[in-house]
């Protein structure tokens, strides 16, 4: 059953997940070596930014929170992008059986999510 | 005091992903406790770094396991889809079901579990697996080459429906209890799907990561996720992960069973002290 085309597909799936994290983790590093050296977060008090808005905006400003929180929220990103990456990936080697299982995982994924942001 | 509390944690979370990449379980299991009872963190902002515990050691370990051809990418995406609508459901019944029994059943289960893993201990591999129709029609058999035995193993797997409905009980675990799922995973590989025991474990960290991302983004969102406890566990956990993966692939099967049987043990008796409330 294993042929070239599978284990090619799997290793592009093997970088994704790499690069996300590598990604992620350099983003948190600095981001808490800023805060760590200079003693401050950028934000007042123990206070931290939760929306992808704010965060953008506290980016832009180098606010070590706001880089340290998009690493994070890159961590988290990871492996959504994993599975939608997984999706064309099928669709490219024409596995069909495939495509539909992991579209099925995508949107049951996006679901939770959404429930449970409502909740 | 600000460094110091970051190196602490680091630490601790690289010991966190070096054990859960090794035994597939999440790390949540270890890093919740310590949070909690040593560093007297509120359990909002613990569940939040148990979260991106799970999250780190599934990514960081997948990386190696993947390239290594340890983990089933197949079977994984395949299960994922009771894993994931497991935890739909649980976030539902949370409102309607008593924990409590739930804790009983699923901690008896396990301790089942462990029995029954216990009688196998002496095999390295699983020995005459007869295909499921279903894993051939699905190209789930696989192979792998294991460092330690210096060989290519080739398994069939099999109960893939039973399996498929034990990933539903892992994801509604996760999704009513917040534990034990990667525990619950690996059992199910192992026992029931007949996977080797490093095929299993790295199985279980690869899907943990998507089951948790759902709710890793609501936590993220709600604040429970505070960087400077989040960032320096997931930079820990993301080494001992690292660690964790070369550390696995030159140990024996039987080895890892050893490990991860008392850990089975441990986690079943607290969910069923849990449970009866003593």
């Amino acid at each position: 059953m294993r042929n070239k085309e599978i284990e090619d597909l799997e290793l592009a799936i093997s970088k994704v997940i790499k690069y996300g994290v590598l990604a992620s983790a350099a983003i948190m590093l600095i981001g808490l070596i800023i805060f760590l050296v200079t003693g401050s977060s950028g934000y007042p008090g123990s206070y931290y930014p939760t929306s992808l808005v704010e965060i953008f905006q506290g980016l832009i400003a180098f606010k070590p929170y706001a880089i340290m929180m998009f690493g994070l929220f890159l961590l988290i990103l990871t492996p959504v992008l994993r599975v939608g990456v997984s999706i064309l990936l099928f669709l490219k080697e024409k596995d069909y059986t495939f495509v539909r299982i992991t579209t099925l995982v995508f949107i049951i994924l996006i679901i939770s999510f959404l429930l449970g942001k409502a909740k | 005091m600000a460094t110091f509390f970051a190196l602490e944690l680091f630490l601790i979370a690289i010991l966190a992903g070096f054990l859960g990449s090794l035994l597939g379980l999440g790390g949540g299991i270890i890093i919740t406790p310590v949070l909690t009872l040593l560093f007297h963190l509120d359990i909002k902002y613990a569940i939040g770094a148990s979260i991106i515990t799970v999250i780190a050691t599934s990514s960081g370990s997948a990386i190696a396991y993947i390239r290594d051809r340890v983990t089933n990418v197949r079977v994984g995406m395949f299960l994922e889809i009771g894993t994931t609508l497991g935890a739909i459901t649980g976030a539902f019944l949370a409102a309607l079901i008593n924990p409590k029994f739930l804790y009983i059943i699923f901690g008896l289960f396990l301790l089942f579990s462990a029995v029954m893993m216990l009688r196998k201990a002496k095999n390295e591999l699983p020995q005459n697996v007869k295909p499921h129709p279903m894993a051939k029609k699905l190209g789930l058999d696989g192979e792998y080459y294991d460092k330690v035995l210096d060989k290519n193993v080739e398994y069939n797997v099999t109960g893939v429906f039973g399996g498929l409905g034990m990933m539903y009980g892992a994801g509604l675990l996760s999704g009513l209890l917040g534990i034990g799922s990667g525990i619950f995973k690996v059992t199910a590989m192992d026992l029931y799907m007949k996977l080797p025991m490093k095929v299993s474990s790295a199985t279980s960290n690869f899907m943990m990561g998507v089951t948790a991302a759902a709710s890793a983004g609501v936590y993220f969102l709600k604040g429970n996720i505070d960087p400077k406890i989040a960032a320096p566990v997931a930079l820990g956990v993301l080494m001992g992960a690292t660690i964790g993966t070369r550390v696995m692939q030159r140990l024996r099967s039987k080895t890892l069973r050893l490990i991860f049987i008392p850990v089975l043990v441990i986690v079943s008796v607290q969910m069923v002290i849990k449970g009866v409330g003593i």
